[in-house]
Protein backbone atom coordinates (compact mmCIF):
# COMPACT_ATOMS: atom_id res chain seq x y z
CA UNK A 1 0.00 0.00 0.00
CA UNK A 2 2.22 2.53 -1.12
CA UNK A 3 0.81 5.01 -3.57
CA UNK A 4 -2.50 6.46 -3.16
CA UNK A 5 -3.92 4.89 -6.19
CA UNK A 6 -3.29 1.22 -4.95
CA UNK A 7 -5.14 2.80 -1.43
CA UNK A 8 -8.14 3.68 -3.50
CA UNK A 9 -8.23 0.22 -5.19
CA UNK A 10 -11.00 -2.03 -4.96
CA UNK A 11 -9.45 -4.54 -3.82
CA UNK A 12 -7.90 -2.73 -0.39
CA UNK A 13 -11.13 -1.14 0.55
CA UNK A 14 -12.93 -4.18 0.10
CA UNK A 15 -10.43 -5.45 2.42
CA UNK A 16 -10.60 -2.27 4.57
CA UNK A 17 -14.40 -2.36 4.79
CA UNK A 18 -13.99 -6.33 6.15
CA UNK A 19 -11.89 -5.32 8.62
CA UNK A 20 -13.72 -2.57 9.41
CA UNK A 21 -16.75 -4.66 9.60
CA UNK A 22 -15.33 -6.97 12.34
CA UNK A 23 -13.52 -4.23 14.62
CA UNK A 24 -17.23 -2.19 14.84
CA UNK A 25 -18.59 -5.60 15.91
CA UNK A 26 -15.87 -5.62 18.47
CA UNK A 27 -16.19 -2.13 19.67
CA UNK A 28 -20.13 -2.52 19.30
CA UNK A 29 -20.04 -5.54 22.16
CA UNK A 30 -17.88 -3.51 24.67
CA UNK A 31 -19.58 -0.10 24.10
CA UNK A 32 -23.14 -2.01 24.91
CA UNK A 33 -21.47 -3.69 28.07
CA UNK A 34 -20.06 -0.87 29.20
CA UNK A 35 -23.44 1.34 28.58
CA UNK A 36 -25.42 -1.29 30.49
CA UNK A 37 -24.75 -0.33 33.79
CA UNK A 38 -24.42 2.99 35.58
CA UNK A 39 -21.03 4.12 37.25
CA UNK A 40 -22.50 4.12 40.94
CA UNK A 41 -24.49 0.16 40.22
CA UNK A 42 -20.62 -0.82 39.14
CA UNK A 43 -19.11 0.45 42.08
CA UNK A 44 -21.50 -1.36 44.72
CA UNK A 45 -21.24 -4.46 42.50
CA UNK A 46 -17.34 -4.03 43.40
CA UNK A 47 -18.05 -3.34 46.57
CA UNK A 48 -19.54 -7.14 47.65
CA UNK A 49 -17.25 -9.02 49.86
CA UNK A 50 -17.99 -11.97 47.31
CA UNK A 51 -16.48 -10.11 44.53
CA UNK A 52 -13.45 -8.61 46.18
CA UNK A 53 -12.39 -12.10 47.44
CA UNK A 54 -13.21 -13.57 44.10
CA UNK A 55 -10.95 -10.30 42.58
CA UNK A 56 -7.97 -10.61 44.94
CA UNK A 57 -7.97 -14.80 44.15
CA UNK A 58 -7.80 -14.03 40.34
CA UNK A 59 -4.95 -11.55 40.69
CA UNK A 60 -2.94 -14.12 43.04
CA UNK A 61 -3.90 -17.34 41.01
CA UNK A 62 -3.55 -15.78 37.44
CA UNK A 63 0.16 -14.54 38.49
CA UNK A 64 1.23 -17.25 40.47
CA UNK A 65 0.12 -19.19 36.94
CA UNK A 66 2.22 -16.97 34.82
CA UNK A 67 5.03 -17.70 36.95
CA UNK A 68 4.96 -20.80 36.85
CA UNK A 69 4.23 -21.36 33.22
CA UNK A 70 7.21 -18.98 32.25
CA UNK A 71 9.16 -22.07 34.18
CA UNK A 72 7.80 -24.50 32.18
CA UNK A 73 7.72 -22.63 29.30
CA UNK A 74 11.37 -21.15 28.99
CA UNK A 75 13.17 -24.61 28.94
CA UNK A 76 10.78 -26.63 26.87
CA UNK A 77 10.08 -23.71 24.38
CA UNK A 78 14.08 -23.61 24.43
CA UNK A 79 13.82 -27.39 23.59
CA UNK A 80 11.48 -27.14 20.75
CA UNK A 81 13.33 -24.02 19.28
CA UNK A 82 17.05 -25.79 19.02
CA UNK A 83 16.93 -29.42 19.64
CA UNK A 84 16.51 -31.82 17.14
CA UNK A 85 15.50 -35.34 18.30
CA UNK A 86 13.19 -38.59 16.96
CA UNK A 87 9.52 -37.45 18.07
CA UNK A 88 9.37 -34.23 18.26
CA UNK A 89 6.70 -33.23 15.63
CA UNK A 90 4.95 -35.82 18.08
CA UNK A 91 6.36 -33.80 21.16
CA UNK A 92 4.97 -30.73 19.73
CA UNK A 93 1.47 -32.03 18.81
CA UNK A 94 0.88 -33.33 22.39
CA UNK A 95 1.78 -29.73 23.85
CA UNK A 96 -1.30 -28.66 21.51
CA UNK A 97 -3.46 -30.38 23.55
CA UNK A 98 -4.41 -27.67 26.05
CA UNK A 99 -4.94 -25.52 23.05
CA UNK A 100 -6.76 -27.38 21.26
CA UNK A 101 -9.12 -29.75 24.08
CA UNK A 102 -12.25 -28.06 24.97
CA UNK A 103 -11.43 -26.46 28.26
CA UNK A 104 -14.20 -27.96 29.79
CA UNK A 105 -12.77 -31.39 28.87
CA UNK A 106 -8.92 -30.69 29.88
CA UNK A 107 -11.10 -29.90 33.72
CA UNK A 108 -12.92 -33.48 33.91
CA UNK A 109 -9.10 -34.94 32.86
CA UNK A 110 -7.93 -33.45 35.31
CA UNK A 111 -10.82 -34.36 37.67
CA UNK A 112 -10.28 -37.69 36.68
CA UNK A 113 -6.73 -38.24 37.19
CA UNK A 114 -6.61 -36.82 40.59
CA UNK A 115 -8.71 -40.04 41.54
CA UNK A 116 -6.24 -42.59 40.15
CA UNK A 117 -3.84 -43.94 42.19
CA UNK A 118 -0.96 -41.36 40.86
CA UNK A 119 -3.13 -38.47 41.67
CA UNK A 120 -3.89 -39.65 44.86
CA UNK A 121 -0.42 -40.61 45.27
CA UNK A 122 0.66 -36.48 44.83
CA UNK A 123 -2.26 -35.19 46.27
CA UNK A 124 -1.01 -37.14 49.58
CA UNK A 125 2.39 -36.42 49.32
CA UNK A 126 1.98 -32.41 48.59
CA UNK A 127 -1.65 -30.71 49.09
CA UNK A 128 -4.69 -31.67 48.04
CA UNK A 129 -5.79 -29.96 44.73
CA UNK A 130 -9.34 -30.97 43.86
CA UNK A 131 -11.75 -28.18 44.73
CA UNK A 132 -9.22 -26.17 46.34
CA UNK A 133 -7.69 -22.82 45.24
CA UNK A 134 -4.63 -24.85 44.29
CA UNK A 135 -6.88 -26.76 41.63
CA UNK A 136 -7.37 -23.02 40.35
CA UNK A 137 -4.06 -22.79 39.92
CA UNK A 138 -3.15 -26.27 38.47
CA UNK A 139 -6.27 -25.62 36.21
CA UNK A 140 -5.05 -22.45 35.05
CA UNK A 141 -1.55 -23.94 34.79
CA UNK A 142 -2.92 -26.57 32.20
CA UNK A 143 -4.06 -24.09 30.08
CA UNK A 144 -1.98 -21.32 30.75
CA UNK A 145 1.45 -22.57 30.16
CA UNK A 146 0.64 -24.52 26.56
CA UNK A 147 0.41 -20.94 25.49
CA UNK A 148 3.06 -19.72 27.40
CA UNK A 149 5.35 -22.74 25.52
CA UNK A 150 4.24 -21.52 21.96
CA UNK A 151 5.54 -17.70 22.93
CA UNK A 152 8.98 -18.85 24.11
CA UNK A 153 9.42 -21.32 21.11
CA UNK A 154 8.57 -18.49 18.58
CA UNK A 155 10.85 -16.03 20.64
CA UNK A 156 13.52 -18.75 20.76
CA UNK A 157 13.20 -19.22 16.87
CA UNK A 158 13.63 -16.07 16.23
CA UNK A 159 16.47 -15.57 18.21
CA UNK A 160 20.09 -16.80 16.53
CA UNK A 161 22.26 -19.41 17.71
CA UNK A 162 25.36 -18.43 16.60
CA UNK A 163 26.26 -15.96 19.78
CA UNK A 164 25.31 -19.10 22.09
CA UNK A 165 27.73 -20.96 19.78
CA UNK A 166 30.49 -18.23 19.73
CA UNK A 167 29.75 -17.64 24.01
CA UNK A 168 30.80 -21.53 23.81
CA UNK A 169 34.01 -20.78 22.04
CA UNK A 170 34.69 -18.35 24.41
CA UNK A 171 34.79 -20.89 27.65
CA UNK A 172 30.82 -21.03 28.39
CA UNK A 173 28.87 -24.58 29.20
CA UNK A 174 25.99 -24.65 27.10
CA UNK A 175 24.10 -23.65 30.01
CA UNK A 176 26.27 -20.52 30.80
CA UNK A 177 25.18 -19.62 27.10
CA UNK A 178 21.66 -19.52 27.62
CA UNK A 179 22.08 -17.78 30.97
CA UNK A 180 24.43 -15.04 29.99
CA UNK A 181 23.81 -15.07 25.97
CA UNK A 182 20.24 -16.20 24.78
CA UNK A 183 17.99 -15.61 28.04
CA UNK A 184 18.80 -11.29 28.45
CA UNK A 185 17.76 -11.37 24.75
CA UNK A 186 14.66 -12.90 25.19
CA UNK A 187 13.10 -11.14 27.99
CA UNK A 188 10.43 -9.44 25.90
CA UNK A 189 9.46 -12.56 25.08
CA UNK A 190 9.52 -13.90 28.64
CA UNK A 191 7.29 -11.03 29.55
CA UNK A 192 5.00 -11.73 26.35
CA UNK A 193 4.87 -15.41 27.50
CA UNK A 194 3.63 -14.43 31.13
CA UNK A 195 1.42 -11.84 29.66
CA UNK A 196 -0.37 -14.30 27.71
CA UNK A 197 -0.57 -17.14 30.35
CA UNK A 198 -1.63 -14.28 32.51
CA UNK A 199 -4.50 -13.24 30.46
CA UNK A 200 -5.35 -16.81 29.20
CA UNK A 201 -6.01 -17.83 32.79
CA UNK A 202 -7.52 -14.73 34.03
CA UNK A 203 -10.79 -15.71 31.56
CA UNK A 204 -10.49 -19.68 32.41
CA UNK A 205 -13.95 -20.96 33.44
CA UNK A 206 -14.59 -24.38 32.21
CA UNK A 207 -11.93 -26.27 33.60
CA UNK A 208 -12.00 -24.38 37.07
CA UNK A 209 -15.22 -25.09 37.59
CA UNK A 210 -15.01 -28.75 36.79
CA UNK A 211 -11.62 -29.16 38.58
CA UNK A 212 -11.49 -26.23 41.83
CA UNK A 213 -15.53 -25.63 41.97
CA UNK A 214 -17.46 -22.79 42.19
CA UNK A 215 -17.67 -22.45 45.82
CA UNK A 216 -18.00 -18.76 47.20
CA UNK A 217 -15.00 -17.26 48.72
CA UNK A 218 -13.01 -20.46 48.21
CA UNK A 219 -12.02 -20.81 44.64
CA UNK A 220 -14.47 -18.30 43.33
CA UNK A 221 -12.51 -16.37 40.07
CA UNK A 222 -13.91 -13.71 38.46
CA UNK A 223 -15.35 -15.61 35.39
CA UNK A 224 -17.05 -18.07 38.43
CA UNK A 225 -18.41 -15.04 39.78
CA UNK A 226 -19.93 -13.79 36.29
CA UNK A 227 -21.20 -17.19 36.09
CA UNK A 228 -23.19 -17.43 39.11
CA UNK A 229 -24.23 -13.83 39.07
CA UNK A 230 -26.02 -14.41 36.17
CA UNK A 231 -27.34 -17.54 37.53
CA UNK A 232 -29.01 -15.50 39.98
CA UNK A 233 -30.13 -13.19 37.83
CA UNK A 234 -28.12 -10.36 38.99
CA UNK A 235 -26.72 -9.10 35.12
CA UNK A 236 -25.59 -5.65 36.91
CA UNK A 237 -23.00 -7.52 39.20
CA UNK A 238 -22.29 -9.95 36.14
CA UNK A 239 -20.97 -6.87 33.71
CA UNK A 240 -18.80 -5.05 36.57
CA UNK A 241 -17.33 -8.11 37.01
CA UNK A 242 -17.34 -8.50 32.98
CA UNK A 243 -16.30 -4.95 32.50
CA UNK A 244 -13.07 -5.14 35.45
CA UNK A 245 -12.03 -8.42 33.50
CA UNK A 246 -12.37 -6.49 29.59
CA UNK A 247 -10.14 -3.68 31.52
CA UNK A 248 -7.60 -6.11 32.80
CA UNK A 249 -7.33 -7.88 29.41
CA UNK A 250 -7.05 -4.37 27.70
CA UNK A 251 -4.19 -3.17 30.46
CA UNK A 252 -2.40 -6.48 29.27
CA UNK A 253 -2.81 -6.09 25.96
CA UNK A 254 -1.16 -2.68 25.73
CA UNK A 255 1.78 -3.91 28.21
CA UNK A 256 2.65 -6.76 25.88
CA UNK A 257 1.95 -4.07 22.81
CA UNK A 258 4.29 -1.17 24.47
CA UNK A 259 7.11 -3.94 25.36
CA UNK A 260 7.13 -5.52 22.31
CA UNK A 261 6.26 -9.09 21.40
CA UNK A 262 9.11 -9.08 18.99
CA UNK A 263 12.79 -10.00 20.07
CA UNK B 1 43.66 -19.67 33.96
CA UNK B 2 46.06 -17.70 34.87
CA UNK B 3 46.20 -13.91 33.86
CA UNK B 4 49.75 -13.57 31.45
CA UNK B 5 51.54 -10.50 31.82
CA UNK B 6 52.38 -9.99 28.27
CA UNK B 7 49.52 -8.52 26.78
CA UNK B 8 49.88 -9.82 23.20
CA UNK B 9 51.83 -11.94 21.64
CA UNK B 10 50.01 -15.46 21.84
CA UNK B 11 51.82 -18.16 21.03
CA UNK B 12 50.22 -19.73 17.35
CA UNK B 13 49.67 -23.84 17.10
CA UNK B 14 49.45 -25.16 14.03
CA UNK B 15 45.57 -27.35 12.95
CA UNK B 16 45.41 -30.40 11.76
CA UNK B 17 42.52 -32.55 10.30
CA UNK B 18 43.07 -35.79 10.41
CA UNK B 19 41.05 -38.60 8.57
CA UNK B 20 38.08 -36.40 9.31
CA UNK B 21 34.59 -37.68 8.24
CA UNK B 22 31.23 -35.87 8.92
CA UNK B 23 27.68 -37.15 8.14
CA UNK B 24 24.43 -35.50 7.86
CA UNK B 25 21.64 -37.05 5.96
CA UNK B 26 22.96 -37.20 1.95
CA UNK B 27 25.48 -34.78 2.82
CA UNK B 28 29.05 -36.38 3.87
CA UNK B 29 32.56 -35.66 4.20
CA UNK B 30 35.05 -38.49 4.31
CA UNK B 31 38.65 -38.58 4.78
CA UNK B 32 39.18 -35.04 5.79
CA UNK B 33 42.92 -34.14 6.12
CA UNK B 34 45.01 -31.48 5.78
CA UNK B 35 47.09 -29.23 8.26
CA UNK B 36 48.06 -25.39 8.93
CA UNK B 37 51.75 -24.86 9.94
CA UNK B 38 51.86 -22.95 12.88
CA UNK B 39 51.80 -19.07 12.00
CA UNK B 40 50.20 -19.00 8.72
CA UNK B 41 47.39 -17.63 7.43
CA UNK B 42 45.26 -19.97 5.67
CA UNK B 43 42.07 -19.78 3.37
CA UNK B 44 39.47 -21.94 3.16
CA UNK B 45 37.54 -21.24 -0.44
CA UNK B 46 34.98 -23.51 -1.71
CA UNK B 47 31.34 -23.25 -3.37
CA UNK B 48 28.45 -22.71 -1.25
CA UNK B 49 27.31 -25.61 0.84
CA UNK B 50 30.54 -27.61 0.48
CA UNK B 51 31.02 -27.92 3.99
CA UNK B 52 33.38 -25.74 4.78
CA UNK B 53 31.53 -23.97 7.72
CA UNK B 54 30.72 -27.49 8.88
CA UNK B 55 34.62 -28.01 9.08
CA UNK B 56 35.42 -24.59 10.78
CA UNK B 57 32.57 -25.63 13.22
CA UNK B 58 34.22 -29.06 14.08
CA UNK B 59 37.21 -27.46 14.59
CA UNK B 60 35.17 -25.00 17.11
CA UNK B 61 33.90 -28.23 18.77
CA UNK B 62 30.37 -26.72 17.60
CA UNK B 63 30.07 -30.30 15.94
CA UNK B 64 31.31 -33.91 16.85
CA UNK B 65 32.73 -35.33 13.62
CA UNK B 66 31.61 -38.98 13.14
CA UNK B 67 35.01 -40.14 12.56
CA UNK B 68 38.80 -38.86 13.01
CA UNK B 69 40.37 -36.20 15.02
CA UNK B 70 41.63 -32.67 14.87
CA UNK B 71 44.74 -31.34 16.22
CA UNK B 72 45.81 -27.78 17.72
CA UNK B 73 49.55 -28.01 17.97
CA UNK B 74 50.23 -31.43 19.62
CA UNK B 75 46.78 -31.41 21.08
CA UNK B 76 43.91 -33.74 20.03
CA UNK B 77 41.15 -31.50 20.97
CA UNK B 78 38.70 -34.00 19.10
CA UNK B 79 36.74 -34.71 22.05
CA UNK B 80 37.40 -31.12 23.78
CA UNK B 81 34.56 -28.63 24.84
CA UNK B 82 34.63 -25.29 22.42
CA UNK B 83 36.24 -22.92 25.72
CA UNK B 84 39.01 -25.11 25.98
CA UNK B 85 40.61 -25.28 22.61
CA UNK B 86 42.43 -22.26 22.53
CA UNK B 87 40.70 -20.43 19.71
CA UNK B 88 39.13 -17.43 18.46
CA UNK B 89 35.99 -17.68 16.46
CA UNK B 90 34.85 -14.77 14.13
CA UNK B 91 31.40 -15.80 12.16
CA UNK B 92 30.20 -14.09 9.58
CA UNK B 93 27.85 -11.94 10.66
CA UNK B 94 29.68 -11.24 13.83
CA UNK B 95 27.00 -12.40 15.75
CA UNK B 96 26.79 -9.75 18.42
CA UNK B 97 25.56 -10.57 22.08
CA UNK B 98 22.19 -8.66 21.90
CA UNK B 99 22.24 -7.16 24.98
CA UNK B 100 25.56 -6.75 25.56
CA UNK B 101 28.04 -3.27 25.25
CA UNK B 102 30.92 -3.58 23.19
CA UNK B 103 32.96 -3.35 26.50
CA UNK B 104 31.30 -6.42 27.53
CA UNK B 105 31.80 -7.82 24.57
CA UNK B 106 35.01 -8.04 24.54
CA UNK B 107 35.39 -8.61 27.78
CA UNK B 108 33.56 -11.73 27.83
CA UNK B 109 35.70 -14.37 27.57
CA UNK B 110 37.55 -13.23 30.14
CA UNK B 111 34.93 -12.58 32.96
CA UNK B 112 34.22 -16.82 32.27
CA UNK B 113 37.47 -17.01 33.04
CA UNK B 114 37.42 -15.26 36.26
CA UNK B 115 40.49 -12.36 35.21
CA UNK B 116 40.53 -9.66 37.51
CA UNK B 117 38.01 -6.16 36.97
CA UNK B 118 41.18 -4.60 36.67
CA UNK B 119 42.85 -6.87 33.90
CA UNK B 120 40.06 -7.46 32.08
CA UNK B 121 39.40 -3.37 32.04
CA UNK B 122 43.22 -3.16 31.00
CA UNK B 123 43.06 -5.79 27.90
CA UNK B 124 39.59 -4.42 27.27
CA UNK B 125 40.95 -0.89 27.07
CA UNK B 126 44.66 -2.58 25.04
CA UNK B 127 42.25 -4.52 22.25
CA UNK B 128 39.89 -1.86 21.66
CA UNK B 129 42.75 0.15 20.49
CA UNK B 130 44.07 -1.71 18.87
CA UNK B 131 41.32 -2.61 16.57
CA UNK B 132 39.66 0.93 16.37
CA UNK B 133 36.46 0.54 18.36
CA UNK B 134 38.07 2.34 21.63
CA UNK B 135 35.30 4.97 21.06
CA UNK B 136 32.38 2.55 21.24
CA UNK B 137 32.92 0.73 24.48
CA UNK B 138 29.72 1.95 25.94
CA UNK B 139 27.92 1.06 22.68
CA UNK B 140 25.08 -2.31 22.10
CA UNK B 141 25.17 -4.12 18.58
CA UNK B 142 22.40 -2.61 16.93
CA UNK B 143 24.08 0.66 17.01
CA UNK B 144 27.26 -0.74 15.39
CA UNK B 145 28.00 -0.49 11.54
CA UNK B 146 28.56 -3.79 9.59
CA UNK B 147 32.45 -3.09 10.22
CA UNK B 148 32.61 -2.00 13.46
CA UNK B 149 30.67 -5.17 15.06
CA UNK B 150 33.39 -7.23 12.71
CA UNK B 151 36.29 -5.55 14.69
CA UNK B 152 34.12 -5.73 18.12
CA UNK B 153 33.48 -9.81 17.02
CA UNK B 154 37.58 -9.65 16.56
CA UNK B 155 38.33 -8.42 19.64
CA UNK B 156 35.93 -10.19 21.23
CA UNK B 157 37.41 -12.94 20.17
CA UNK B 158 41.06 -11.96 20.31
CA UNK B 159 40.62 -11.61 24.54
CA UNK B 160 41.71 -14.52 26.03
CA UNK B 161 44.92 -15.00 24.09
CA UNK B 162 43.79 -17.87 21.82
CA UNK B 163 46.40 -19.74 19.46
CA UNK B 164 44.20 -20.35 16.70
CA UNK B 165 41.65 -17.74 14.84
CA UNK B 166 38.82 -19.02 13.10
CA UNK B 167 36.86 -16.86 10.68
CA UNK B 168 33.85 -17.64 8.96
CA UNK B 169 33.29 -15.36 5.69
CA UNK B 170 33.81 -12.17 7.89
CA UNK B 171 34.16 -9.95 5.25
CA UNK B 172 30.91 -11.11 3.20
CA UNK B 173 28.68 -8.61 4.53
CA UNK B 174 31.21 -5.58 4.09
CA UNK B 175 31.25 -3.04 0.81
CA UNK B 176 34.68 -3.13 -0.87
CA UNK B 177 35.76 -0.26 0.43
CA UNK B 178 35.26 -1.19 3.72
CA UNK B 179 36.91 -4.96 2.98
CA UNK B 180 39.89 -3.79 2.06
CA UNK B 181 39.95 -1.90 5.33
CA UNK B 182 39.04 -4.72 7.36
CA UNK B 183 41.58 -7.52 5.70
CA UNK B 184 44.24 -4.82 6.21
CA UNK B 185 43.69 -5.23 10.02
CA UNK B 186 42.86 -9.04 9.81
CA UNK B 187 46.68 -9.11 8.30
CA UNK B 188 48.15 -6.52 10.89
CA UNK B 189 46.29 -8.88 13.69
CA UNK B 190 47.55 -12.09 12.18
CA UNK B 191 50.97 -10.26 11.98
CA UNK B 192 51.08 -8.83 15.75
CA UNK B 193 49.86 -11.38 17.19
CA UNK B 194 51.31 -14.56 16.10
CA UNK B 195 47.94 -16.22 15.50
CA UNK B 196 47.64 -19.07 13.46
CA UNK B 197 44.14 -18.24 11.08
CA UNK B 198 42.15 -20.43 9.58
CA UNK B 199 39.86 -17.75 7.21
CA UNK B 200 36.77 -18.84 4.82
CA UNK B 201 35.93 -17.01 2.03
CA UNK B 202 34.38 -17.15 -1.41
CA UNK B 203 36.53 -14.29 -2.66
CA UNK B 204 39.67 -14.65 -4.64
CA UNK B 205 40.52 -11.55 -3.75
CA UNK B 206 40.33 -11.95 0.07
CA UNK B 207 42.64 -14.98 -0.77
CA UNK B 208 44.98 -13.18 -2.42
CA UNK B 209 45.47 -10.35 0.21
CA UNK B 210 45.72 -12.48 3.32
CA UNK B 211 46.70 -16.18 2.83
CA UNK B 212 49.66 -17.56 3.15
CA UNK B 213 48.15 -21.15 2.03
CA UNK B 214 45.26 -21.56 0.00
CA UNK B 215 43.33 -24.16 0.43
CA UNK B 216 40.16 -25.81 -1.62
CA UNK B 217 37.31 -27.53 -0.74
CA UNK B 218 35.55 -29.92 -3.49
CA UNK B 219 33.27 -33.47 -3.06
CA UNK B 220 33.89 -33.43 0.39
CA UNK B 221 37.85 -33.12 -0.10
CA UNK B 222 40.10 -30.29 0.94
CA UNK B 223 43.60 -30.11 -1.15
CA UNK B 224 45.83 -27.34 -1.16
CA UNK B 225 45.70 -24.98 -3.87
CA UNK B 226 48.24 -22.92 -3.55
CA UNK B 227 51.35 -21.47 -1.06
CA UNK B 228 53.13 -18.66 -0.69
CA UNK B 229 57.37 -19.07 -0.08
CA UNK B 230 57.88 -17.22 3.10
CA UNK B 231 54.69 -16.39 3.72
CA UNK B 232 52.60 -13.27 5.50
Amino acid sequence: MSSPAQRLSPFWVSLGVVAGLYLFFLLAMLVATASYSSPEKLVEALGKREIQHSIVLSLITCTITALLSLLLAVPVGYLLARARFPGKHWLEAALDIPIVLPPMVMGLCLLILFQTPLGRFVENATVQFTYTVFGVVLAQFTIGAAFAVRTMRHTFDHLSARPEDVAMTLGCTRAQAVWLVTLPAARRGMFAAASVAWARSLGEFGPILVFAGATRMKTEVLPTTVWLELSVGNLEAAVAVSLLMVLCAMCVLAAVKWVGEEV
Amino acid sequence: MSEPSAVSGQRSAGIRFDNLSWHAGTFRLEGVSFSVPAGNYAVLMGRTGCGKTTLLEILCGLRRPAGGRVLIGERDVTALPPGERGIGYVPQDGAMFPTMTVRDQIGFALKIRHWSAATITARVQELSGQLGVAHLLDRLPQHLSGGERQRVALGRALAAKPSVLLLDEPLSALDEELRDELAALLKRVHREFGLTALHITHSRREAEQLADVVFRMEAGQVTAAQAKVGGG
